[in-house]
This record gives structure tokens, sequence and C-alpha cells, in this order.
């Protein structure tokens, strides 16, 4: 003897994009908030330490925001021009920024004035950073020369020029405090050591470098030039790693996730792309309004700060994790209760007595196991279902078409229940996982209701809106056809194996379209 | 040697009956008696004995340990249904349709045969049991008591301490009153209005009252009263079923009435209402008998499949008892479980049945449609088609289909086994795979090359085949790690694929397309070659294997079995022959055609490098063969012809029209009788009374002393010990003579003389071969293939003959001096 059998549900797989924990984990920020700057936003850079202000470069100025503050909570404006590449000290209290002068300028979070200026740059310098020991600053210039600088003295340490185009960006070594990159138009990223007179490495992009970045293991390095955004091995003397093509614009940023798992790029085609630093694949994708300059992430990927050329800076806050507080406040019975009894082995005189498994049905299948097929499918034309999960409702109609009670269940109903009715198969029967059961219901509906047409203004509203998806979707399909047969032609001309296998390419092509027809 | 026998017949002929106390129930199966244990659901005996089916048992109402059973074949017979000894055999001379043993008649039992001179009319008949000493009677006392009754079972009952009989056919009731000699009829309108239809289908009669419950072919019960006046009777209707009632029961007390049909599901109405009502539903298919113990503790129902509900009183499922279930229709064909070697075909309506041929159960039922079964004429079920396992068991593909002509509603299903449940689990599901119906599908799987080899190829109506191959998710976190998915679509001239087939390395698929056999690499998806023997479109084809894995044979519809050599690419032989079946056997070169000519069945066995069969058995079955299987043996059997050597690793099951399963066996009937039956466990035919339970208790507590205290060593003996001694421990101590004299002989034979022993074997068995070979030459048929075949059959055996003859001579001697020997003491 069996037990009920509940009607099976067909889950079939969507189409586009896969939700994984990725996508679930992206997507968890809040609506944007839009700040507008005075220029072009070249650089963002977190603060390291709490309470994670960010530096924004725009224009003539630097200014700092809060975390949650849409106005800035202080401004450098001691530029007589362009500000580039404003950027935290690993401790947070100085800020240095090159400009469109030449100089390089460090600034006191506290102060207002630059706490030094360094001079040497004879154009304007675009890249500048700490190196790890805090005592030092790399700058790299349009003049093609990196240069070191002391803090304390103010003075050069020491010049390289050895790129042959502007130098655009740089990075220092987290690991070793005499390690820095910059990466120049000339195509290169180079690698010097301050303890050497010439660079170390030399890495060939193969476009203008916009960006680097070392990993903060050190051992890896990646670059960011054209459309390619390529990882090189550091510890391997500078191999290629990966290279990757995902942009179809110039990738202008790079940023890693406060865990070194992701690497974020940002590109002149409006989009900021996440790959697995594992396996190097695309796991998500932001889109912007506009072409985008810099990017930045604070740390435990609190906030997405990207910078525009346009000038706006869209600024990202992630969600506050969901708390089931509610139902952690409901009280739950004790672990006691549920074992109780349970351990209890029966002895030999007791008399067991079985307690049947209550099973839960759904609504829908308790019509259906007393064969109310009306009220089963009443059942699932409620909205919630309907429009939901459609699926559901679709399985039970072609249920009641099974058991031939289909035609009975859709008759004799009112024109509410008719409008709610045709409004499905209207909107639904052009889904091909549906088509080949609604095509059915609907010629019923037909059948049944040709009497009363023209009765009621709504119901032959919905009739003609039904007319109309039909007819649309029959037009497409006769273009699809069009474009089978001009696809076959050409697999036909491209063979070039022997006779025997003419057809069997054909078929190749076919199996292709019904393939994705099965994946519908 | 060779028997034809089914090993079971699958039948269901007679009601099921309750023996005393409900400790067994007892069942007419085809030309058998079964009796069951109620409480284990074993089969504990299987009485044979009568040459056609077996239509009606009755308990003996005088001595509830006999059992009456009637048969087709003309006699009654008392049986000893505990120790399954047949008691008398009363022949009567007609064809028996239906038994009646009221408990108010002395020595006469009623019984139901056709009326003389008239066909499809039948009488009730009393016949009196005659008193004889012998075992087998005439009784030929027949005196008609009822004529123009129904030839089932169904339709005669007898009422309150067998006062009255009543009989109903059509639209007509008859009651007649034994004492009065009365005969009343009522007769119901013919009319059919309203989707009313009156005919009668089954009676019953009140244990206690004056009542008769009759059902109708509509599904009301109609229960009748004051029957006693021609005019004045009333009856009330119930009116549940909404097709034809199948059967009635009271239960003892008569305040319960139970009814069952086609909706499988069992009804129960109390006190003769209609608003009263309990349901058993959903009890898996129609429901053919109901049946109540004596002692109305449980009540049991048979189904159309084949299958015994067991039932208690509070209406709630016990157990069921079930063989092989029968379907409607075997379309998925015989398919052998790798893993359990269990024969696989479809069950219960959308499950697929895993039947053990050792122990004749099943196995499990694996539900594939996973739909609820709705039991209505006329509906469009969706059914299991085709099936199909990978060499070790691990995958299982499906395919269902509903049973519309124009919109199969097609799905393909990949079950994947899973070791933890020990149970296959769904994997992937592809809705509608081919856009017309599946005619066949193959895998095909290698050991050696592991699992990238499993691929999967189904033919189809809409003359493409597919290839379908497993792809591994790249997902890691999904559920599961690989599903199914197309891999190649294969075309032929738009004809029709109807057969596919892999040949044993792999690397060739066989298709064919109506008249053509299509020959594919499966590494590169290329034609090969095509193979055509027109006219006539390809039913069958098979590849050869082990030495003769160079040929492809392929059987026409037209009547032609042909064999192709894949090496020259040409025609090697081919025979006019109209094979049905052909089955490849996996663990040999052999092959098996059955053949249907002219309203009987052949099989041919023969090995693909020669045109000539190794074995022929002309007129196998009267049914037609719709199916077959290889089963290998767990371990290969010794088997000492030379002719049947090729049933030594696998054994050979058919599948006839009538859903029997038969095999061959070189095994006298006997011998897998003594197999398959059990002894008997004493079960004490003793109302359990509180005393009694006390007793037993005590009694139960001795007996585990007395098996502490060393029995299990005679036990043990007593197992080894020598067929002489079982025979002397078996037969009845007042045949047997004397203690005394029996001693040294009992003795004697505990002794080891090994010599003796296997020589008197081995001469046992020349006189056998040449018995054997005696039978060939007079089979010796007209064709001449088969002459030749013989005469090599023959000159093996005069070999053996030839050098066992001297050696029989001396084995006479020693067999001479050896009883000698033990005269002597």
């Amino acid at each position: 003897m069996a037990a009920y059998k509940p009607v099976v549900v067909q889950a079939c797989p969507k189409l586009g994009e896969r939700i994984t924990q990725d996508t679930l984990y992206w997507r968890g920020y809040k609506t944007p908030v839009q700040i507008k700057e005075f220029g072009a936003v070249n650089k963002i850079d977190f603060s390291p330490v709490p309470p994670y202000n960010y530096a924004v470069t725009a224009s003539s100025r630097v200014h700092i925001y809060g975390r949650y503050s849409q106005e800035p909570i202080k401004t450098f404006s001691r530029f007589r021009d362009a500000a580039y590449c404003a950027t935290f000290r690993a401790d947070g209290r100085l800020l240095a920024a090159g400009s469109e002068e030449g100089t390089v300028r460090l600034f006191d979070i506290g102060g207002k004035a630059p706490l030094r200026q360094f001079e040497g740059h004879a154009k304007p310098v675009h890249a500048v950073g700490f190196l790890s020991d805090k005592y030092r600053i790399f700058s790299g210039g349009d003049d093609y020369s990196s240069n070191l600088w002391d803090i304390p003295s103010a003075t050069e340490i020491v010049s390289y020029s050895e790129h042959t185009d502007y130098v655009r960006c740089g990075c220092a070594s987290k690991v070793n405090a005499d390690v820095f990159i910059t990466g120049s138009y000339d195509h290169t990223v180079k690698l010097f050591d301050a303890r050497t007179k010439s660079s170390v490495m030399t890495i060939e992009h193969g476009h203008p470098v916009e960006s680097v970045l070392l990993f903060p293991s050190g051992g890896l390095l990646v670059s960011a030039g054209g459309r390619y955004v390529k990882v090189w091995d550091v510890l391997k003397g500078g191999q290629l790693l990966v290279s990757l093509k995902n942009h179809h614009k110039t990738v202008t940023c790079l940023c890693l996730n406060s865990s070194g798992q992701r690497l974020l790029s940002g590109s002149l085609d409006r989009h900021v792309k996440i790959y697995s630093t594992t396996s190097y694949k695309v796991v998500h994708s932001f889109n912007y309004a506009t072409s985008i300059l810099s990017l930045a992430l604070s740390p435990e990927d609190e906030t997405i700060v990207v910078g525009m050329t346009n000038g706006v800076l869209n600024v990202k806050h992630r969600k506050p994790e969901e708390k089931n507080e509610e139902s952690q406040k409901r009280r739950q019975p004790a672990y006691r209760t549920y074992m109780k009894g349970r351990t209890y082995m029966p002895k030999q005189e007791d008399f067991c007595v079985s307690k049947p498994v209550k099973r839960v049905l759904r609504k829908y299948d308790k019509l259906l196991r007393s064969f109310q097929s009306s009220k089963a499918l009443d059942a699932v034309l409620e909205p919630p279902i309907m429009l939901h999960t459609p699926e559901v409702t679709v399985a039970v109609m072609q249920e009641l078409h099974r058991r031939g009670t289909l035609r009975s269940a859709l008759a004799g109903r009112d024109e509410k229940q008719v409008n709610l009715l045709l409004t499905f198969v209207a909107r639904r029967v052009i889904e091909p996982r549906f088509t080949p059961v609604l095509v059915t219901v609907a010629d019923m509906i037909t059948d049944i209701y040709q009497p009363v047409v023209g009765q009621s203004a709504i119901v032959d509203k919905q009739f003609l809106k039904l007319k109309e998806a039909v007819g649309k979707e029959i037009d497409y399909q006769e273009e699809l056809l069009e474009v089978l047969g001009m696809m076959d032609t050409l697999f036909a001309t491209f063979t070039e194996k022997r006779d025997t296998c003419l057809e069997e390419n054909k078929s190749n092509g076919l199996t292709e379209i019904i393939e994705t027809n099965r994946n519908f | 040697m060779v028997s034809p026998g089914a090993l079971r017949v699958v039948r269901c002929g007679g009601s099921a009956l309750r023996g005393a106390r409900a400790v067994y129930l007892l069942c007419a199966s085809g030309d058998f008696v079964k009796v069951y244990s109620v409480n284990t659901e074993e089969t504990l005996r299987l009485m044979g004995g009568h040459a056609d089916l077996v239509t009606g048992i009755q308990l003996n109402p005088h001595n509830h340990m006999q059992l009456y059973s009637s048969s087709l074949d003309g006699t009654i017979k008392l049986w000893d249904f505990m120790d399954g000894i047949p008691i008398k055999t009363f022949t009567v001379g007609y064809k028996l349709l239906a038994l009646y043993a009221p408990a108010s008649a002395e020595d006469s039992v009623f019984v139901v045969i056709p009326k003389k001179g008239e066909r499809d009319t039948f009488q009730l008949v009393s016949v009196k049991l005659t008193k004889g000493a012998g075992q087998d009677l005439e009784a030929k006392e027949l005196s008609v008591v009822l004529d123009g009754v129904g030839a089932s079972v169904k339709h005669i009952a007898f009422g309150r301490g067998g006062a009255y009989v009543v009989s109903v056919k059509d639209v007509n009731l008859q009651v007649y009153f034994f004492k009065r000699k009365l005969l009343n009829r009522f007769s119901l309108s013919t009319v059919k209005k309203k989707g009313g239809d009156n005919r009668f289908s089954c009676v019953v009669c009140h244990p206690t009252e004056d009542c008769i419950a009759t059902g109708h072919a509509d599904g009301k019960i109609r229960l009748w009263r004051n029957f006693h006046n021609r005019k004045e009777y009333t009856y009330s209707t119930l009116h549940w079923h909404h097709d034809v009632v199948m059967d009635l029961a009271f239960s003892m007390e008569g305040t319960r009435l139970l009814s069952g049909g086609v909706e499988s599901v069992l009804v129960q109405w109390h006190n003769e209402s209609s608003c009263q009502k309990d349901f058993l539903p959903r009890l898996g298919s129609p429901i053919e008998y109901i049946s109540m113990s004596s002692d109305g503790a449980l009540c049991c129902t048979l189904h159309t499949d084949n299958r015994i509900t067991i039932i208690n009183s509070n209406l709630r499922f016990s157990r069921s008892i079930q063989g092989l279930i029968k379907s409607r229709d075997v379309k998925t064909g015989l398919v052998v479980d790798p893993r359990t070697k269990a024969l696989v075909l479809n069950g219960e309506p959308g499950h697929l049945q895993f039947y053990s041929l050792q122990s004749d159960q099943q196995l499990y039922s694996l539900d594939i449609v996973q739909r609820q079964y709705i039991h209505q004429a006329g509906l469009k079920q969706s059914d299991l088609v085709k099936v199909a396992f990978s060499a070790q068991g691990t995958w299982l593909a499906t395919v269902e289909e509903s049973e519309e002509v124009t919109d199969p509603e097609l799905q393909l299903k990949l079950w994947l086994y899973h070791e933890e449940t020990q149970s296959f689990r769904l994997n992937t599901r592809i809705n509608t795979p081919h856009d017309n119906h599946i005619t066949d599908m193959c895998f095909r799987d290698m050991d050696e090359l592991g699992d990238d080899s499993l691929i999967l190829v189904t033919t189809g109506r809409d003359c493409v085949f597919k290839v379908w191959g497993m792809v591994e998710d790249a997902d890691p976190e999904a559920q599961q790690s690989v599903s199914w998915s197309c891999d190649f679509v294969g075309s032929y001239h738009n004809y029709q694929a109807t057969n596919c087939c892999f040949s044993e390395d792999g690397s060739l698929l066989a298709v064919s397309f109506e008249e053509t056999v299509t020959v594919w690499d499966s590494l590169t998806w290329d034609l090969k070659c095509t193979f055509c023997h027109p006219p006539g479109n390809i039913r069958n084809i098979c590849f050869g294997r082990l030495t003769c894995s160079k040929y492809l044979i392929g059987a026409t519809d037209y009547g032609f079995l042909c064999c192709w050599n894949l090496l020259t690419c040409a025609l090697e032989w081919s025979a006019h022959l109209n094979v049905v079946v052909l089955q490849p056997d996996p663990l040999s070169e052999h092959i098996a055609a059955v053949s249907w000519l002219s309203k009987e069945s052949s099989l041919f066995v023969f090995k693909p490098n020669e045109p000539r069969p190794i074995y022929i058995q002309r007129n196998l079955c009267k049914e037609k063969i719709l199916l077959a299987a290889f089963v290998p043996r767990d371990e290969p059997e010794m088997i000492s012809s030379e002719k049947y050597l090729w049933l030594r690793k696998s054994q050979l099951f058919f599948l006839t029209d009538t859903q029997e399963l038969m095999t061959l066996s070189t095994k006298s009937l006997e011998e897998r009788l003594t197999l398959s039956s059990k002894q008997l466990a004493v079960e004490e035919s003793l109302p359990v009374t509180p005393f009694s339970v006390l007793l037993g208790k005590h009694r139960r507590q001795q007996a585990q002393e007395d098996i502490d205290l060393g029995k299990p060593v005679v036990h043990n003996k007593q197992e080894q010990a020598s067929p002489a001694v079982k025979e002397l421990l078996h037969t009845p101590a007042h045949v047997l003579p004397s203690a005394s004299f029996l001693c040294t002989i009992f003795i004697n034979s505990l002794l080891i003389s090994k010599e003796n022993k296997s020589a008197e074997e081995v001469a046992d068995e020349v006189e056998m071969e040449s018995e054997k070979a005696e039978d060939d030459s007079d089979e010796e048929d007209v064709t001449e293939m088969e002459q030749e075949d013989t005469s090599h059959m023959e000159l093996l055996g005069e070999t053996t003959c030839k050098l066992s003859k001297s050696q029989e001579k001396e084995l006479r001697k020693i067999r001479k001096t050896d009883y000698s020997w033990i005269s002597a003491f």
C-alpha cells in the first residue's frame, strides 16, 4: 500500500546568471550614495586604521570623507593645479599627494598646511606612495623618472630614470621596505630596490600600464593596461601567470579585497569586474553609469567607492547582516523535551504503538487527493502561487489534464476567474517550459468560453492579448527558423570532410539547437 | 532431460482462503495450491498434483486441517495441507469451474460444471464424495441443483447454515431453498439509464441473517432481504464504487461488509448503512478477491497483479505477499541487474520491480514515474517503456511515456546507485529527449576505461539516434557533481532508428534504421559501413562476443537471420528463420534466438562463427515468447552433457505473452521442487488460551534447555548423513521394520566407504549418459543442420561410452561384492 504521491513540480534551471555565493556576497550592498566632486576622481585611498576614512583626489583638492558622511570632513586644497594620488601612510596619520606642478606634498591628517614638499620632478607627478618602513616616499612623474624621498630631511635619496615614457602608477611592497614598483606608459613595469642603483626587474606588459598592484605576500604582481589585466609571478623572475581580458575598454584601476581572495578591476567600459584569485575567473560584475577612473574597497569590504570621469563619487555600503533576533527571542523547546523518551528501548513485554508520521501536503495536493479538481485549480490560481511559482500552477494543470478532468475544472467560472486564468495563460504561454501544457489549456478555454465571447469587455481584452502573444511568438519562431536555415548552409559550406559525413555535420548544427531547447 | 517447465506460473486462479486460526494462507496458483505463513509471508508448501488449473479451494468444514481443491482436469482432491499430502482424489470427469463446501452438506460438495451439449452454459451440481478405501476414487453421483449459473466462483453463494444457495447471472438472481425445494427468481431491468448497469458481478450471503449482498457492474451494492417471498422482497442500495464491484465479503458476525473494485480501494460498510463507511485506499492495483479469516481477525485481498495483501480487522495494512508482479504489459523487456542478478521488469504501474529468481521474491520496487496512479478506465497513463543498466549497475536509465499516440510526453531519467541507501537516486531528468517514441536504448561501459567511457545511446522514431554523455558540473557547490547531456545526434537518410547495440569493446555502435544496419565509430561518430538484407526491416541486432566479436547478427521481420563479418564487411551466412527474440549471452559466445512459427515457439542456440546451431528445442511452448534474458549463474553449473554446455555459465529465462516466466533446466522437476519447498514448521493448531500460554512458556523453556544440552551436535550429524539415513528418518515409523534389523544398516551407512560410493556414482552417470545419447538419436530432426549437429554430439557421447564400458563391468563387479559384504552382516 502506498501513500499519496504529491504532484511533481518540475524544476527548470533558470537561464542567465547563476546564483553563487559570490553573487550573494557582492549583491549585499545598499543602493549607492552619489557625491559630486569638482573634477575627474583620479585616486581614492582608504585609511588603513579605523574609522577607515578615505581620501579622494579630484581636480585640485584632496577630500577626506568619513565612513557615512556625504560631506568631506577635511579638505586639502593647497594645490595650484590638479592634485594626484593622495595616499595614506600605513598608520593613517600622514598623507602624500603628487601634483601637476611637479611637487610631492606631505600632509598631516590633523593639519592643513603641508609638512614637507619634495621638489625634484620636472613634470607632473602622478604616482606617489609610502614605503613600508614609513620614512620614505616614492614617486613617479611625467619626466619618466621614479624618485625616492626621505621624509625627515625632505631630500631625494635616489632617482631612477629608466622608464622611457610617463610613469603613471606605483606600488610599494609590504614585505620588503626597500622594494617598490612603478608602471609606465612605455608598456613596462619596473621593480626597484632602494639599495641598488638600477631596476631589479622589468616586466613587459604590452600596453601602457595604468595601474599596478602587489599581493600582500609580495609574490604576485598585477598590472593593468589596455584591455588587459595581467598577473605575474615575481619570485619566478616575472613570469606571466595569467592574462585576463574581460573588459572591452582600458582598465584603469585595480584593487584587492580585504581577504586577498578577490581581485577587482575598474575600466573605462563602466564595469567593475571581480575575479577569484584562485581560478582567475570573473565571479561577479558591477555596472556603473560612466567610465571608471578609480576604485577602492574598505577593510572588511564594508564600502566600495568608485570614482568616475565625470567627477561623481559612487559610494556603496554593505547591508548590515540580517540578524534573526526575532526567531532567537522565541524560545525553543529545551533539548530535554526533544530527547525525552527517544533513547527508551522497549522491553519484551511492552506493547509498541507506532505513531504514524504526519505528512504535510500542500493545499492543492490535499484537494487532488480527494479528487476535487476545480478547487485544486482554484488553489493554484491564487496570486502568490500564480505570480511567484507559475511552475506549480502549470504542474497542477498538467496533472488535471492527465486525470482527464482539466476541462471540467476550467469550465463554469465567472468573469473574474476567467480573467485571472486568461491573464496567466497569455503571459506564460510563450515560455517554452510551459508552452505544451498552456497551449492545451488555452485551447480548452477558448472552446469552453466561445459562446460567451462579446459579453464581457474584460474577458474579450484578455482574449485579444492572448492572440497577440501567440502571434508574436509565431513570428519569432519563424525568424529563428530562418536563422537556422542560414546556419545550416554555413555549416554545410564549412565542411571539408568526406561526403558520407555531410549529413552528420548538418545534424551537428541541429544538436546545439536541440540542446538549447532542452535547457529552457 | 531438459524440461521446459514453468518455474512459476503467474496466474491467479482461485480465491485465497484462510486456514485455521489465521496462521496459514492458502491460495490456488496455477496448477498448484500454495500455503503461506501469515506471519512471515513465506511460502511454506507448494502442493502440486493437479494436471490443470486449480479453480477452487475450500477448507473441509468437518476437519479444518483438510482442504478440498478442484481443478479443470476434472478431479477434486482432499489434502492435508499441514503436511502437503494428498489424501484422496475424486475423479468427476467434467471440467470443474468452482467448488463450494458448505458445512450443512454432510458428505457432498458442490461444483460448477459445463452443461452437456451446450456451450457457455453451466450448472451447479452436488457431488457425493464416496467413502472408499483407496486413494483414487470415482465420484460419479451428480445431482443438478441449479441450472444456468455463472462460471465464476463469485457468482454463487451459500446462505446462512447452507439453507439456501444464491446464484447470479447477468441481471437475474436465483435463490434455491434446499429444505423447501423452492426456487425464487428475481430480475432487475436490463435498461442502462444514467450510466447505470444492473448486471450482477458478485454475490455473498450474510452469515447469520437472511440477507444477500450483490455487487453490480455500475458499482452499486444491493442488499436483498425477505427474498423468501417472491413478491414482497426488498432491497437497499449502497453506492460508492464508480466501476464494477469485483468482490464482496461479510465479516464473521455480519456487521461489516467489505467491497473492492478497480479503484483499488477497500471499502468497509458498517451495519449495512451507506453513511458509515471506512476506506483503505491506494492498495496498488485492482482488487480481484476478498477473503476473511475464519476468526475474523484478518482479511486479505487478492489483486490483479498477482499479489496478496493482508489487512487487519481495524482496516490497517498489515503485510503483503508478492512474487513476480504482473503488469499490464512488459514493455521494458527482461533486464538483468548486474548488481543483484535480479530480473528487472515492469512492476506496478510506473514502478520497476527487481525480482530475485533465487528466492522467488520481489527484492524491491523502484518508483520511476513518481506520480499518483489513478485507477480509472480510459485514462492515458504514463508508464515505463525502456530500461538499461550500465555494466556495473551503477547507472540506470529509464524512459517513460504516456499512452497518447500523438504527444507521448517522453521523459528520460538517469539514476545513480547510492551506496548508503542501497537504492537508485534520480540524477538527471530529460524532458522530451526525442520528438517521437524511443525504440531502443543502450549503455556503453567498459571497466578498463573508467567513467569517461560511459555513454548512453537512444534511438527514436523521429529518425535520429542521440548520444548522451556525462558532464561534470563546474560549480563545486552544486549538489551533484555530474549530470547528463546530449553529445551527438546522428541520422541516416531520414529512416526511423529502431535498434542500437555496442560492440563488446565499445568501439563500434550499430544502429539499425529500418532496412539498414549502420555501424558508427564511437570515438569520432563517423559512419563506418552499412549492412542491409532486403526485404524487411531489421528487428533485432547484436554483436558477437569474445572470440566471435567480429560478427554482427541481425534478424529481419521478413524472416531472415543474418550474420555479417565486420572485417570483410560481407555477409557471412544467413538463415531463414522468423526470429522474435535475439539474445546474446553476456558470458559466452552463444546467442539464443527464439522463433515463432505457426503457433509454436522454438529455441535455437548458436555461435556466430558457425552457421549450425548448437542446440535446437522445437515446440518450446504454445504461447508466443516475447522476451528472453540470460541470467548469469553465481557459480558455473556442472553440466555433463556437451549439448547443454551453453547453459553452464548462465541460465535462460523466457517471458511469454501470458506473462509466464519460464526457464530451461537440466534438473528434473522433483529436484527443483525439493529445493524450493521447505520443511513446514510445526505450528500448534490449538487456540491460544491463557492456560496454553502458560504451558507454552514452560515447554519453550524446556526446549531451550534441550538445545543447550547438545542437540546441535545431533543436528550436524543429520545434515552430514547420507540419503539412506535421511530416508530412514523420514519414513513413518509404522512402515519401518524392527529396530534390531535396521541397526546394522544404519551403522554401516555411517561408515565411510569412499571408493565404493564414487564408483557407484560414476556408473550411474554413465548409464544416464548413454540413455541421453539414445534419446538424442531418437530426436533427430528433419533439418540437415541438426542432423550434422547431433551426429557430432553422438560421436562425443560414444567416446565417453567407450571409455567407460570397460570400467562399467568392473564397477558392476565391485557393486556385487559390495552388496554381499553388506548382507553378510
